[in-house]
This record gives structure tokens, C-alpha cells and sequence, in this order.
């Protein structure tokens, strides 16, 4: 395989990560804007563990993950009291705050980055975006996964139904926080350098912007969004200078048509017919 | 040295409050958070640059700028608003995003990526009040946003027009059940936005002598943080926010060191938002966006 495809094919691999890191609160009806801030504990920490514990990075990146899931489910309770575009902010907030933090953080390098010693090849990471993939399928035909759309759909009759409602946000915030940690955790050892400056905003609303281009109805839109968001620029490639501007109409045009994304469950229920009919 | 630095607080804060009274007139009316007016931020800066290298005295190429920023304004309301009635309430964020990646990118094909150099407009003139030392520019500046502001305020309190938009903040479907015309008053929403936005980018490039194509998003960003800290929806609000935000900003460099900044300004907004969600000003949510 050519370097250059080998590249794409990996942030291919991290943004599938990403967008399913959103796509799991989202699934809730919370919309993550920080997911970056996530992204920076889990790289950070796994990276601290493997350069000054040794410590194997098979060990040390499912450990970032589960740090910042924890630091979700932290953050997730207080910070979940608020809804809708609040919470938004909130988390807007918490993902600019932690990268902040992390670039003031000495002990990791602070604005100078922080080199990690251990490294993780591409098939690695191809793996293991195919596990997140892969769990998620399986977590989607779980009984979690439609307490997380009943939630969504209408809270007040999902709890009456005695779901609970606060517990299904806030364990749907720390999963994703988790997914992304993990995320965070196998790109510092894939790149062998962590920089806080790339855990920014722009990181988590683009991420949001996969996966609500995908289409949040089935588990699948994350992952076609994230595809599309990564191949496409590439291919549009010839028209360097336009490339992006041109991305940007094609998506204002294409929201204009088909707002709920590309992927949904109504494209589903057409392929199943074509399919029974056949 | 204190008392200078809060000087230089509240002007950079009549920056915020701009651009977070245009966010706020579409949260508050249209519940529409619209990620498209820093990039009309950004538009306002730059063309009122870019007509001016190409000859055009200020003060046209000021209202050329806003002129253009108002024109894409109803862009972003035909094709990320309008559509999307009716749909999941998180779809038409990725729409007006897509509008500031597209103004981004078109102001980068035609001036580059660097930051250039906006003239200085004003000679160096400063009023020396005691120790304080005040540029004439932000103090008009200071001056013009403020009043705007109280003008709008004014509007929307005290006019048939003001009380329109109101009607249509508190329920759309008693609106149009009254005889408002929604379908023309949207659209003038998004105008009046949009040159809040753009004049509040044209201030910035006469204060701060530079543009260039991303720098909407700092100041965009923040502008929300400074509408939810002041309390979403209210004008009074958004100005208060932007002032405190403002002063966050510039005490903070000052004192503690550039890199601490988002630290404090975000950090505020989350405190805020755990503590007070309604934002200092604002009262109760009972009815959002998202």
C-alpha cells in the first residue's frame, strides 16, 4: 500500500473513531461540542503511562480511555443538569478548558508538545477502528441503545416507562468520553507526539459535523459520515484551492435536501423492501 | 496598570458584545444557533480590507463589507434555515458551519492565509486621562457599539416593529395566527444579525489593525461564550456578558500569561453555566434550541 494511501486510511481510522465518541451522547439527543477535550486525556494520559511508566501501550491506551471516561462521568453529572443548547456550551466550554489546561501542563511538555516513545503501526489503528466499529453494532441491538433513543425521542415518557432517564444521559456522555479517550490514546501513539493545541474546537465541530451529516438515526451514519468526510476532500484533490470551498457548498446543498443525513432509517426500510421483493 | 488594563478590557469587550447581541437576536428570536456569523465577522474585516487595497475610500468600502455580509446572510437563512423547519433541532448547525468553512476558504483563494495589516485609519490620537491612555478609535468604537445596542433595545421595547419580533420569540404559531408576515421577518432578522456581525469585524480591523481569513473564529467563539454568560436571549444581557468576557480576557493575559486565557474565559462560561444556566441576565429557560 503507498504511504499516501496508508495516511488517509488512518484518519480515516481516527475519525470513525471520533464520530462514534459523538455519535453515542448524540444518540441520547446531547449534543458533545468537547469531544476533543476527551480526546486530550486520553492521549496525554496513555502517553504519560508508556514514557514515564514503561508501561505497554496496550495497557496504557485502555487506560487513558477509561480515564476519560471516569473524567466524563465526573463532569457528566454537574454539567448534565443543563440540556439542550446549554449543555452544548457547556461541553464547548469543558473541551476548550481541558486543552487549555493540557497546554499549560509542564509536566507534559505544556505548548511544546510531548513526544511518546512507544509507537502503534496503521494496521493497528485499522483494527482497532473496525472494534469500535464492531462494538457499537453490537451495543446498537442492546436494550442500552433503545433506552437511548426513547430518551432521545421523548424523555418524559421514557421515564414514565422507568427508564432512567438521568442515568442513560450521563453513562451515554462518559461511554463517548471513553470512545474518545481512546481515540486520543492510539493517535498519540500513532503520530509518537502529542500537542494540545490539536485538541481544538474546530476538531470537535467538525466531528459533530460527520456524524450529523451521516445521520444520527441508525448506528450506521457515523461511519458513512466519517468516510465521506475524509475521502472526499481527498478526491477533490485536483481543484486544490477550491476544494474545501467546494466541499462546503456541496454540504449546505445537500443539508437543504436530505436534513436528516445521508444514512436513514427510512433508506433502510427501502433497502429491506428492494430486498424481499427481489 | 490595573486600571489600564480595564480600559483596554472593555473595548476589546464592545468587540464581544457585537457580535454576541447578533447571536442572541438569533438564538432569541429564531432559535437558530448560527455558526455562519463569525465567518460574516471574518467578511466584514476582510472585504472592508480587501475594497480598500483596491482603492475604495473606508467609509465605502465599510458599507460595500456590510452590504456583502447582509446579501450572504440571506443566503445562509434560504439554505440553512429555511429547510430545515420542522427537522431534528442539531441539523441546521452543520449547515450554517458549512457557510463558514465556504467564506473561509473563498477569503483564503482571494487574500491568502496570512494576517495583513489593516491600515490605521485614525492618526495615532490618544486621550491621556490621568495615567490612562485611550485610543480614539476603540473609544468610538466603545461609543458606537453601546449605542447601536440601546437602539435596539429601544426597537424592540417601544416599537410596532420590536413588538413583531417578540410575538415571534415567544410563539410562532400565535404569530402568524396574528397576521405576521414570518416569511419577511426572518429575513430581516438575519440582516440585522449579520450587520451587527460584520460591523463588529470592520471595528476590530480599525482597532486592531489586522485581518485575515480565520479570524472569526476566536472572536466568533467567544462572542457565544460572552451571549450565555450575560444570559441567552437578552440584549442587556449579551452586553454584559461581552464586557466581563472582555475583561477576563485582558486581566488575564496580563496578569497571569497568554496561554491561560481559554482557561479563564471557558472556564467562566462552565461555571456559569453549572452554577446560573440562565446566564447572569436571563431569565429561566422554557423553551430552546437543541
Amino acid at each position: 500500500m503507498s504511504g499516501y494511501l496508508t495516511g488517509v486510511l488512518v484518519v480515516l481510522a481516527f475519525n470513525v473513531i471520533a464520530a462514534y465518541a459523538v455519535y453515542l451522547p448524540l444518540a441520547a439527543g446531547q449534543l458533545n461540542l468537547g469531544i476533543a477535550g476527551f480526546m486530550a486525556i486520553g492521549a496525554y494520559a496513555s502517553a504519560f503511562l508508556t514514557n514515564e511508566y514503561m508501561w505497554p501501550m496496550w495497557a496504557a491506551i485502555p487506560l487513558g480511555a477509561a480515564l476519560a471516561g471516569l473524567v466524563g462521568l465526573l463532569i457528566g453529572v454537574p454539567v448534565l443538569r443543563t440540556h439542550g443548547i446549554y449543555l452544548a456550551m457547556a461541553t464547548f466550554a469543558l473541551g476548550q478548558v481541558i486543552s487549555a489546561i493540557f497546554l499549560n501542563l509542564e509536566v507534559v511538555g505544556g505548548a511544546a508538545g510531548y513526544p511518546v516513545t512507544d509507537y502503534a503501526g496503521p494496521y493497528v489503528v485499522y483494527a482497532a477502528a473496525a472494534g469500535v466499529v464492531v462494538l457499537m453494532l453490537l451495543v446498537s441491538r442492546t436494550r442500552f441503545a433503545l433506552c437511548l433513543t426513547a430518551v432521545k425521542s421523548d424523555a418524559t415518557v421514557a421515564d414514565l416507562l422507568g427508564v432512567s432517564v438521568r442515568g442513560m444521559k450521563v453513562a451515554a456522555f462518559a461511554l463517548g468520553a471513553a470512545v474518545a479517550g481512546f481515540g486520543g490514546g492510539l493517535y498519540a501513539h500513532h503520530y509518537s507526539f502529542v500537542e494540545a493545541q490539536h485538541f481544538n474546537v474546530l476538531l470537535s465541530v467538525f466531528t459533530v459535523l460527520y456524524v450529523l451529516f451521516g445521520g444520527t438515526q441508525t448506528v450506521w451514519g457515523p461511519l458513512v459520515g466519517a468516510a465521506f468526510f475524509t475521502l472526499v476532500p481527498e478526491l477533490l484533490r485536483a481543484s486544490d484551492q477550491w476544494r474545501y470551498a467546494l466541499f462546503a457548498v456541496f454540504i449546505i446543498l445537500f443539508m437543504a435536501v436530505r436534513p436528516q443525513g445521508l444514512v436513514t432509517s427510512s433508506l433502510f426500510r427501502l433497502f429491506r423492501r428492494k430486498a424481499e421483493a427481489a | 496598570m490595573l486600571a489600564q488594563q480595564i480600559v483596554n478590557g472593555l473595548m476589546l469587550g464592545a468587540i464581544y458584545m457585537l457580535v454576541a447581541v447578533a447571536f442572541t437576536l438569533a438564538i432569541g428570536v429564531l432559535n437558530f444557533l448560527n455558526f455562519s456569523l463569525p465567518g460574516l465577522f471574518m467578511v466584514g474585516g476582510m472585504l472592508a480590507f480587501g475594497l480598500m487595497k483596491a482603492g475604495w475610500p473606508f467609509l465605502i468600502a465599510a458599507a460595500g463589507a456590510l452590504a456583502a455580509a447582509a446579501f450572504v446572510s440571506l443566503l445562509v437563512e434560504r439554505f440553512a434555515y429555511r429547510p430545515m423547519q420542522g427537522g431534528d433541532p442539531e441539523v441546521p448547525l452543520v449547515s450554517s458551519l458549512g457557510f463558514l468553512v465556504l467564506l473561509e476558504n473563498l477569503m483564503l483563494i482571494q487574500y491568502g492565509s496570512d494576517q495583513q495589516a489593516f491600515p490605521a485609519l485614525l492618526p495615532d490620537l490618544n486621550i491621556r486621562l490621568g495615567g490612562l491612555v485611550i485610543g480614539i478609535a476603540q473609544l468610538i468604537s466603545l461609543a458606537l457599539s453601546l449605542g447601536l445596542v440601546a437602539f435596539l433595545s429601544w426597537y424592540l421595547s417601544s416599537t410596532a416593529g420590536g413588538r413583531r419580533i417578540r410575538t415571534v420569540a415567544e410563539n410562532r404559531e400565535t404569530a402568524l395566527l396574528m397576521g405576521i408576515d414570518i416569511s419577511r421577518l426572518v429575513p430581516q432578522l438575519f440582516i440585522a444579525s449579520a450587520l451587527l456581525a460584520a460591523l463588529a469585524g470592520i471595528l476590530f480591523a480599525v482597532n486592531y489593525q489586522q485581518v485575515s481569513p480565520f479570524m472569526g473564529e476566536g472572536v466568533g467563539f467567544k462572542g457565544v461564550a460572552a451571549m450565555i454568560v450575560g444570559g441567552m436571549g437578552s440584549i442587556w444581557g449579551a452586553v454584559l456578558g461581552g464586557l466581563v468576557i472582555g475583561l477576563a480576557e485582558v486581566l488575564s493575559i496580563s496578569f497571569i500569561g497568554a496561554d491561560v486565557v481559554n482557561i479563564s474565559v471557558y472556564g467562566l462560561l462552565l461555571l456559569i453555566l453549572i452554577v446560573r444556566p440562565q446566564g447572569l441576565m436571563g431569565r429561566a429557560a422554557s423553551r430552546e434550541k437543541l
